[in-house]
């Protein structure tokens, strides 16, 4: 099949990906001219972004580490990491970080090649990464006049919310973030516009569910990591909250519904997944930089991701969480604290394994990302434990986030044909 | 006779054994032929099937009750005169190929004196051939590329002196013949090898004239079997470029494991250190794989290290372990990376420390890293057993026992002789259960 009848294929099937790609689109072309029109520009990350609450001052809302994937899917991250590493960034460093601050000083072009803004607030929700911390330092010293907020989200070291920490979050929301928020855009808190913003975010967070925990039929009609990102990719962003948002997840899981209802299985790059073998849960982010190639290693050997933690670090909605209308502030503090980063070991090992069962998942594997510390420590004992407690095997592999030099293709098509393999040994001794 | 063979293509070498449909092994072939992957599987395959044949004859001539005591002098002889035969055949190739190549215009100056300067090498070196082939004599290798190109390179040194031809012009047709010529393979030709090897045989052992025509029935005999090969299974770093369909490629890891099992069946743990891999797989009782881990990214403390090292030290491979073993203190080496040893290595010598000291440093490194990969697949359960190239190197075993010992106590460690061919014995265990039916559960 041509490229051209892949896209073709793709465009017929899932009208979501390219209602998503126009509003990714429409976001940098926002984001392009916001200096210009006066609108105010925050930045902001992933996990436990606070999306509706940045809407309600009408800031445009930039993400760091979308960007840096953005470039690294586009083949532009290599130039910016080596950019970065110029300026004395070394080789161990997030290489998100690097490839933001490269892209910075190749111009400050954007992924689609628009210029992006200079940020008029730097809003940091400190949920479990310590790296975001130092990111924001660096850029801060680029733009000496943006304001910083920083929400500390405190981490869930036993495991639980307490109302401790609820209130903690809420406290801050009050006394600190909303103000500055008010500050540096001049707009009044209206609790009431959060309010409805809530009741777009909680329509999208249902069908988000309904869509990744499809994966739960058989053949799955989704590959809830390859696919998943894509899912994600609005409610972990700029868009939560927005109709835009709530429009988009409610085509999504109407395709999903057809897929399910006509026993389809995954679209790929090269079309319809025909025959479901493996069934894994994925820990770990994917390697952005050769994206595609990775993906083929699996839906070439018919091994479907059937659940995946990565596309749970902006939020975890599965386990009944919603942002709440009534308890607007309440929630989001909620949701900062429940953000997959946010968790402990053993939270995160209770997950995977809750997965690999409920989703009736042939084994657990684990993509350790190189230059993430804070997130990959402690991986080996994860593996350990879920082979334990299930039985399953489980398979261990690293490559890198945006950083191509870490990418090695033999070696990781190696490690999952091996993985794979020894499943179906094991599965066939069972039989 | 129903073969099963399994290719293990590795990045130094590619190994094939046979397996006749009772499990049993009858053959195994080895080559260093990295050009192509395609050529090495059918080399390494062709010599597994010429050591298949060797077994064969061993078991036809234990019916010759008339050769007596004779029996293993006559099999050695055979075998060796075999070897001769074939060195021989690919002596002649490269004599043409050296000589297609010398004709180029490049060499034009060199006229009339550069065939005669080729003829008289190829001369010496098909004269002095036998020697290398006669009892007892040590050979370096036994790989065409490094005997053929010693010979050649020590004696057109000499000639070239002599001649009127410059020794670097020799060298470089050479260089530029012997990969055609290893790219050959010479399956024609091998029944005339083996009966061109048994009249040298008879005329170098007259004692064994009166059962001459009795031995020469049975090797016709042998001769005649035809060697089906049944079903082929091939794993290791280039099994992708082998011309087989997916259900004839099985991971390297699978096989190592299954090869381990087979070859000692209370095996728990695995570590393969090759060329460019260390591998420590867990298996269960049947020789399935529970988990694995590999080195990522970075080959340090693999088997190319130690080829690394063998060069800064201007010494063969294989005589790495021998000089560490004569170690008397402990150097410590900590340097992970190969390239950065070798820097460490220079300035040890530099410093006056001995080289038997540093080399054993140097292997208790590599040993260091398999360790960490060890303990990153679970550890190592008892029995445990060694595989892949590095597994013949005494001073690696030695550090490896002493860091097991120190890390997991009384662990019975094994190391078989033929450990290279582990991943291929694999490989042709699951070629045999395979037609079984048998998809991937062990029998053994």
């Amino acid at each position: 099949m041509s490229v051209k009848e892949q896209a073709s294929t793709v465009a017929e099937k899932e009208d979501s990906m390219w209602k998503q790609k126009e509003m990714i689109n429409e976001n940098y072309e926002l984001l392009s001219t916001a200096n210009e029109r006066g609108q105010k520009v925050a930045s902001t990350f992933v996990p436990g972004n606070i999306n509706e609450l940045l809407m309600c001052f009408d800031f445009a809302r930039n993400f760091p580490e979308t960007n840096a994937l953005q470039n690294a899917m586009r083949k532009k991250s290599g130039g910016m990491i080596m950019e970065a590493e110029k300026i004395g960034h070394s080789e161990d460093v997030c290489t998100y970080v690097k490839a933001d601050l490269g892209m910075m000083m190749k111009g400050n072009k954007g992924p689609t090649g628009l210029p992006m803004p200079d940020p008029d607030l730097l809003m940091l929700s400190y949920t479990g990464c310590f790296t975001f911390m130092k990111w924001f330092e660096l850029v801060r010293e680029q733009y000496p006049k943006c304001e910083t907020a920083m929400l500390h989200v405190p981490y869930q070291a036993d495991g639980n919310i307490t109302k401790n920490m609820r209130d903690y979050v809420v406290k801050q929301l009050k006394e600190d973030i909303i103000p500055t928020m008010e500050r540096v855009s001049g707009v009044k808190f209206d609790i009431d516009r959060l309010r409805e913003y809530m009741i777009q975010s909680q329509k999208a967070e249902d069908d988000l569910v309904y869509v990744l925990q499809s994966a739960k039929n058989k053949p799955s009609p989704i590959d809830a990591y390859f696919g998943g990102v894509y899912y994600i990719g609005p409610i972990f962003t700029a868009f939560r909250g927005t109709t835009a948002a709530t429009d988009y997840y409610a085509t999504l899981r109407k395709e999903i519904e057809a897929r399910v209802a006509a026993g389809l299985g995954p679209i790929t790059p090269e079309g319809v997944m025909k025959e479901e073998k493996y069934r894994i849960v994925v820990e770990g982010p994917p390697n952005w930089t050769h994206f595609r190639e990775f993906w083929k290693m699996f839906y070439d050997e018919g091994a479907v991701v059937v659940a995946s933690t990565y596309t749970k670090v902006g939020g975890v909605y599965d386990n009944g969480f919603r942002h709440d209308p009534q308890n607007p502030l309440e929630s989001l503090a909620d949701y900062c604290l429940g953000c997959y980063t946010n968790l402990n070991l053993p939270a995160r090992t209770d997950m995977l394994e809750k997965y690999v069962e409920d989703y009736q998942a042939d084994g657990l594997l684990i993509n350790s990302i190189k230059s993430c510390n804070s997130f990959s420590a402690g991986q080996l004992l994860m593996l350990r434990e879920i082979e334990q407690r299930t039985g399953k095997p489980a398979a261990f592999i690293e490559t890198d986030l945006v950083d191509p030099r870490y990418f090695s293709p033999a070696n990781v098509k190696n490690r999952l044909e091996s993985y794979f393999q020894m499943i179906s040994q094991k599965r066939d001794r069972a039989a | 006779m129903e073969c099963y063979i399994g290719i293990d293509l590795g990045s130094t070498t590619t190994k094939a054994v046979v397996m006749d449909e009772d499990y049993n092994v009858m053959g195994q072939g080895i080559t260093n032929s990295r050009s192509n992957y395609d050529i090495a599987a059918g080399v390494a395959k062709h010599e597994a099937l010429i050591d298949t044949r060797f077994m064969l004859f061993r078991n036809a001539m234990k019916n010759v009750t008339a050769l007596g005591d004779k029996y293993e002098a006559f099999m050695d002889e055979l075998e060796r005169n075999f070897r001769l035969e074939q060195y021989l055949e690919q002596l002649i190739d490269l004599d043409e190929t050296c000589t297609k190549a010398s004709e180029n215009t490049r060499y034009s100056e060199w006229g009339s004196d550069l065939s005669d300067a080729l003829s008289g090498v190829f001369k010496r070196v098909t004269t002095e051939a036998p020697e290398l082939f006669a009892p007892g004599a040590q050979r370096k290798s036994d790989f065409f590329r490094d005997i053929a190109g010693s010979q050649y390179s020590t004696i057109s040194e000499e000639v070239a002196k002599q001649a009127e031809t410059p020794f670097d012009v020799l060298l470089n047709i050479y260089d530029r013949s012997i990969i055609e010529v290893e790219n050959r393979i010479y399956t024609e030709t091998t029944n005339q090898n083996l009966m061109r090897a048994l009249d040298r045989t008879l005329v170098n052992l007259p004692d064994l004239a009166p059962v001459a025509s009795e031995v020469r029935t049975e090797v016709e005999k042998v001769l005649g079997i035809d060697l089906e090969e049944t079903y082929v299974i091939g794993t290791g770093y280039g099994r992708a470029r082998l011309p087989f369909s997916k259900d004839h490629i099985r991971s390297e890891i699978l096989c190592h494991g299954l090869g381990a099992h087979i070859m000692y069946n209370d095996t728990r743990t695995v570590l393969d250190i090759g060329g460019q891999d260390t591998k420590a797989i867990q298996v269960d009782k049947d020789g399935i794989v529970e988990s694995f881990q590999m080195n990522d990214r970075c080959a340090a403390g693999c088997g190319r290290y130690l080829g690394y090292i063998a060069d800064e030290m201007n010494v063969g491979l294989h005589e790495l372990g021998p000089i560490a073993m004569k170690s008397t203190r402990k150097v410590r080496i900590n340097s992970t990376c190969t390239v950065f040893a070798g820097a460490e290595l220079r300035d040890r010598l530099s410093l006056g420390e001995n080289r038997s000291d540093i080399l054993a440093g140097l292997h208790r490194a590599i040993i260091l890293r398999a360790m960490s990969i060890l303990s990153r697949s679970g550890g190592v359960h008892d029995q445990f057993t060694f595989t892949g190239g590095v597994a013949n190197n005494e001073a690696a075993v030695t550090a490896l026992r002493e860091l097991i010992k120190e890390n997991y106590g009384d662990v019975t460690i094994n190391i078989d002789p033929d450990s290279i061919y582990t991943g291929a014995l694999g490989g042709a265990t699951f070629a045999r259960r395979a037609v079984e039916g048998i998809p991937t559960e062990a029998v053994a």
